[in-house]
């Protein structure tokens, strides 16, 4: 029973860690902070590889093999559409283009 | 050996991911920060790919069918209909989760629970009991079927597909009654390791998971979408972590944890900029649980021509633009830039207030006026804005309703009353850009409209200002 009191330590304090993480974010940043951590919300990609064992049952690879193809548009979207977002912000924050 | 590596690049990944977190947050390291995150996933991939006894092939084919799905909409949509894509990213992470339940489900019902649990301390080292495992598996589909219907429903939404709310009586019972089944039926599954009928059972909380994630969206009305977007992004970490004690990995568990706590952060900050709490706006829908209605606003709405407009606008010192969704809808951000630039040009101080709710989602207002190119520098949070609202010459509100709704300061009798707002009543001169003469999302009178210093310019915000910025031209 004790590795699995581990695993359950590791995820209260995670819980607190996460809540500590971030306190006041600029508005600039929510869509951002939001986006950039729900590509991390894509990890479930770990659990859709393991799921995909070599021995297991058509159905069950078949199933396993969904469940990595969204986890997997949601990392590589996810993480590509934030550094988008957050490049268009950046170059707001160098001085102004000549566009006028 | 191989565990002990895979285990020391789950720490590496995870470390990543809270530096990712906390840098997200604040400008100047924000993109880094997404790198950084970035490789902590590549890492936990890489470490997971480790394990051996992989099907390569499904893996290398799923991951490119995704990778490329994923790359192609990130790249290609339009920045505006970002906050749809982030919605509908959200929405595969929750079912990635449900399907990673619903298959370890699959496996225990293919073999014998004791075959399956054997096998998965065989992988993993840990020993768990039955329960344990049954209730992990429930947990995961609830949230992730959740939040994989939740956010499709917040994404039509965001899209336009869906309108309004949608309320039907006993709404509320129903939900509650959906949540007692689904509890009912992942105790029968946790007491019940080998029964032939359990692949109805957990069809049943499936089911239920999803209808709960349609009927939990569907009645937020679009003022209090940011809230309900920051929830379903925290729900989609939420199930991730159960997924990860189903299969028992720590960078699961950590990173879906992590995700999981910073969005409850993020819906904070949203209720409190609306000063309501999380489960008035869940279930109580705007007034309805206070049966409030606001006192009547007396007086009526001055209509302004754009001459009058543009006239005011020529002489003043100090322009406050506060965008709300009217502008997302109207698509009007670049002839705003335009506008804002000409009035700069001319020496006139120029900035843009945003209310943290302003939209349909979390920095709404940031993404639609970055993507038109105005500087960084000129977009203002609400309390910035309100320290200097007396000294502005004019305040143009485009398409923004209850956040500049002066009624929240001085009508406790009003449904929004307290929630903080841009004081735009107290500049010298306001114009409101306005489709119509109709109500706000919330179906309240609009006290604003109603002052003596506020005038109104009727019609499509984007056709308002570009007529402006025609009148400017003609010097």
């Amino acid at each position: 029973m004790t590795p699995l009191l581990l695993l359950i330590f590791a995820f209260t304090l995670a819980i607190f860690l996460g809540v500590e993480l971030i306190s006041k974010v600029p508005s600039q940043l929510h869509t951002p902070l939001m986006s950039g951590s729900n590509a991390i919300s894509g990890i479930a990609i770990v659990g859709a590889l393991v799921a995909l064992g070599d021995g297991e049952s058509t159905l069950v690879r078949g199933i396993a093999f969904g469940a990595l193809v969204f986890a997997t548009i949601n990392v590589v979207g996810g993480y590509l559409v934030t550094d988008r977002m957050l490049a268009m912000f950046q170059n707001k924050n160098k001085p102004k283009k000549g566009d006028h | 050996m191989n565990s002990v590596v895979i285990n020391l690049l789950y720490i590496a990944a995870s470390i990543l991911f809270i530096l990712g977190i906390k840098k997200l947050g604040k400008a100047e390291s924000a993109r880094a920060a997404n790198r950084l995150s970035a490789v902590g996933m590549l890492l936990a991939i890489v470490a997971t790919l480790l394990y051996g006894g992989l099907d390569w092939k499904f893996i290398i084919i799923g991951m490119l069918i995704g990778g490329g799905i994923g790359a192609y909409a990130a790249l290609r949509v339009p920045m505006t209909g970002m906050p749809e894509l982030v919605a509908l990213f959200n929405g595969f992470g929750g079912i990635a989760s449900l399907l990673i339940g619903i298959v370890e489900f699959v496996k225990i019902h293919q073999t014998e629970s004791a075959t399956y649990l054997a096998n998965l301390e065989a992988q993993t080292g840990i020993a768990v009991p039955f329960w344990f495992a049954a209730t992990a598996i429930s947990l995961t589909i609830l949230i992730g079927g959740l939040t994989f219907t939740g956010s499709l429903i917040a994404w039509a939404k965001l899209a336009g597909k869906i309108n309004g709310s949608t309320r039907f009586p006993g709404q509320g019972t129903l939900n509650i009654l959906l949540i007692i089944a689904a509890v009912v039926a992942a105790i029968w599954f946790s007491l019940t390791p080998d029964a032939p009928n359990l692949a109805i059972v957990v069809g049943a909380l499936t089911v239920i998971a999803l209808s709960l994630g349609v009927l939990m969206t569907i009645p937020i009305g679009g003022g209090d979408m940011p809230v309900v977007i920051a929830l379903l992004n925290s729900y989609s970490g939420l199930a991730a972590a159960f997924a990860g004690f189903i299969i028992l990995n720590t960078v699961l568990v950590v990173a879906g944890c992590l995700v999981g706590a910073s969005g409850l952060i993020l819906t904070g900050i949203m209720c409190r900029a609306m000063n309501r709490s999380l489960g008035n706006v869940l279930f109580g829908g705007f007034g309805a649980a206070s049966g409030k209605t606001g006192a009547a606003v007396e007086g009526e709405m001055k209509p302004a021509s754009i001459e009058d407009a543009y006239y005011v606008l020529e002489s003043a010192r100090h322009v406050v633009f506060v965008p709300g969704y009217g502008m997302a809808v109207a698509q009007a951000q670049h002839a705003v830039k335009e506008l804002a630039a000409i009035l700069e040009e001319r020496g006139c101080q120029v900035e843009f207030a945003i209310h943290p709710v302003a939209g349909r989602m979390p920095g709404h207002m940031n993404v639609l006026l970055a993507e038109a190119d105005v500087p960084y520098e000129q977009l203002w949070e609400m309390e910035a804005t309100n320290r200097v609202i007396e000294s502005v010459d004019v305040a143009v509100v485009i398409g923004a309703n209850d956040v500049v709704n002066p009624a929240a300061k001085d009508d406790p009798s009003s449904p929004i009353y307290g929630m903080p707002i841009i004081n735009v009543h107290k500049a010298r001169t306001v114009y409101c850009l306005k489709r119509g003469k109709g109500k706000g999302f919330s179906g309240l009178e609009n006290a604003l409209f109603f002052r003596d210093n506020v005038r109104m310019l009727y019609g499509d915000a984007k056709a308002t200002i570009s007529q402006l910025v025609t009148e400017f031209g003609e010097e």
